[in-house]
């Protein structure tokens, strides 16, 4: 057992000094006040919690958890239906499995950089809507909303299809046939049967969804142009242009608590581990 | 339905990778806008005549390779270690630097160094990126090793450990040997986190350690470019030879 010591002493320093210890002051900082030139000074104070209570700021919070709900909703109304066609297929279904995890594999960057590509006023989409003659000037599909969005969606798509299809799988046949049986029609059968079985799968997805989603910084920022402040561009913003940490330190704890919150009622809920 | 699933299935596909496909195949086009002139690899040789570009490829390489390095040992002995007998602690620990958003990782590592030059004579550089890629790595390595573990039976060291084999022994001849492609595998995700990685790094990057998501980042800030485009089917190809190998090593 004395092994055992030896083997976990460097995890234990890592747990210590790379992840307690920046967090830890993070704590510190957002109870300090900001210095004159950005710095971090006496006297402790309330200050940068009180000010998360802004309207200007509370704004930014409501739009992050209204975008990443609506991009957690719309990952599982894609891949529902797509977890269904794996765990159904006859043949080939690593192959499927394979072409769901492939993007995962591939740079997270680059999958962003390809929207923009795409929607930008030159890009592919507005190019052949031109040549076909449907528009005669460019649409901006770029830097708004609906940009971030599809790329929060296509970012973390197979993070919900991967849980979904692992229930899906284990699902046993005879109770569809039952359904089926009975009379049920394919659709009452989906909605009443497959679907509420399949709950797990769908909350362990939508928490691995909703999670990144909440504090995205790479997307709003390539895809919104920096007109979508999302709170992680808000942390980012503060700990550089506008050197205030004390402000962003807060904004991180209040962060980090409510993903927490998030992980700690799901595993309540589900008595399971996240992976 | 089945029909219905089935259509729906390959636009679900198309819709996952058209448009990296269609990245890669204007990386090959002499024109700068997006309608097809002719085959080039005008923008490839472009990669090669960029000076940042290329000092970010070398920094981003040092980087992986050294935090996959640290992460993996650290991983594999504390996966095994929490294999042998558990810690609530640590393993929520872990579980929460993987959730934790990777804005405020980086932040709060930015924090952490900064508050160490206090005391400690040195400054943002490679050295932190490697820490900080370290910092987060950890916890992917762990969790792909202790999947692996579960398949392994803890009589197989009793029995070597019975016939007088002392517990390091136990260890490096009997549950390392069957541990060996499931660390593979760790290692080869940890390579691709860490070069992948742009959020973390670019808060605890200095000057002389821009890598190679940040010089991309940058370029993309100014809009698209077909140089770009180039790059990111190299870098795509790339993680999928990772990708092949690392299945190839899972199946062994």
């Amino acid at each position: 057992m004395k092994l055992r010591f030896w083997f976990l002493l460097p995890a234990w320093l890592w747990l210590l000094a790379l992840f307690a210890a920046p967090f830890a002051i993070v704590l510190a900082y957002s109870f300090l006040t900001r210095g004159v030139y950005g710095g971090i000074e006496q006297p402790w104070t309330l200050d940068s919690y009180t000010r998360l209570f802004d309207l200007l700021y509370l704004t930014i919070l409501v739009r992050s958890f209204a975008m990443a709900l609506a991009a957690t909703g719309l990952c599982l109304v894609f891949a529902f239906p797509a977890a269904l066609f794996i765990s159904r297929a006859q043949r080939h279904r690593n192959l499927y499995l394979q072409l769901v995890m492939l993007p995962f594999w591939t740079s997270f960057l680059v999958r962003t950089y390809a929207w923009l590509f795409l929607l930008r006023d030159t890009g592919l989409i507005n190019t052949a809507l031109q040549a076909i003659g449907v528009i005669h000037a460019p649409l901006p599909l770029l830097y708004n909303d609906g940009a971030v969005l599809l790329g929060l969606v296509y970012g973390y798509l197979p993070f919900m299809v991967l849980p979904i299809y692992a229930t899906l799988e284990r699902l046993d046949p005879a109770l569809v046939e039952a359904a089926g049986d009975l009379g049920a029609r394919p659709l009452a059968t989906l909605f009443r049967i497959v679907v509420p079985l399949s709950r797990p799968g769908i909350v362990a997805g939508a928490v691995l969804v909703f999670i990144p989603c909440l504090g995205a910084y790479l997307t709003p920022d390539l895809l919104g142009g920096g007109r979508t402040v999302l709170v992680g561009n808000l942390v980012q913003n503060q700990f550089t242009t506008a050197r205030d940490w004390p402000f962003g330190s807060a904004v991180s704890i209040l962060l980090m608590a409510l993903v927490t919150l998030v992980v700690w009622v799901m595993l309540r809920r589900q008595g399971d581990s996240l992976v | 339905m089945k029909r219905w699933l089935a259509v729906y299935a390959v636009a679900f596909f198309a819709f996952l990778h058209l448009p990296l496909i269609t990245l890669a195949v204007f990386s090959f086009n002499s024109s700068r806008f997006t309608v097809w002139e002719h085959f080039s690899l005008a923008w490839y040789r472009a990669i090669f005549r960029d000076p940042q570009l290329l000092e970010g490829a070398r920094n981003s390489v040092i980087i992986a390779l050294a935090a996959t390095a640290i992460s993996t040992a650290i991983g594999t002995f504390c996966a095994y270690g929490l294999w042998k007998r558990g810690s609530r602690l640590l393993t929520g620990a872990l579980y929460l630097s993987l959730v934790t958003p990777e804005i405020v990782t980086g932040v709060s590592l930015l924090a952490l160094f900064q508050w160490t030059f206090r005391w400690l004579d040195w400054q943002l550089g490679l050295f932190t990126v490697i820490l900080a890629h370290v910092a987060f790595s950890i916890a992917y390595v762990v969790i792909v090793i202790s999947a692996r573990l579960r398949t392994v039976s803890p009589t197989l060291e009793e029995a070597a450990m019975d016939l007088g084999a002392t517990e390091w022994q136990a260890f490096l001849y009997v549950t390392l040997p069957a541990l060996v492609p499931g660390i593979i595998a760790a290692a080869l995700l940890a390579l691709t986190v860490s070069f992948d990685d742009y959020v973390i790094t670019s808060m605890v990057a200095g000057v002389d350690s821009q890598t190679l998501p940040m010089v991309i980042y940058a370029m993309a800030r100014r809009g698209a470019s077909p140089v770009i485009n180039a790059i990111s089917a190299l870098i795509t190809v790339f993680f999928g030879i990772l990708i092949v190998v690392s299945e190839k090593v899972r199946a062994a």
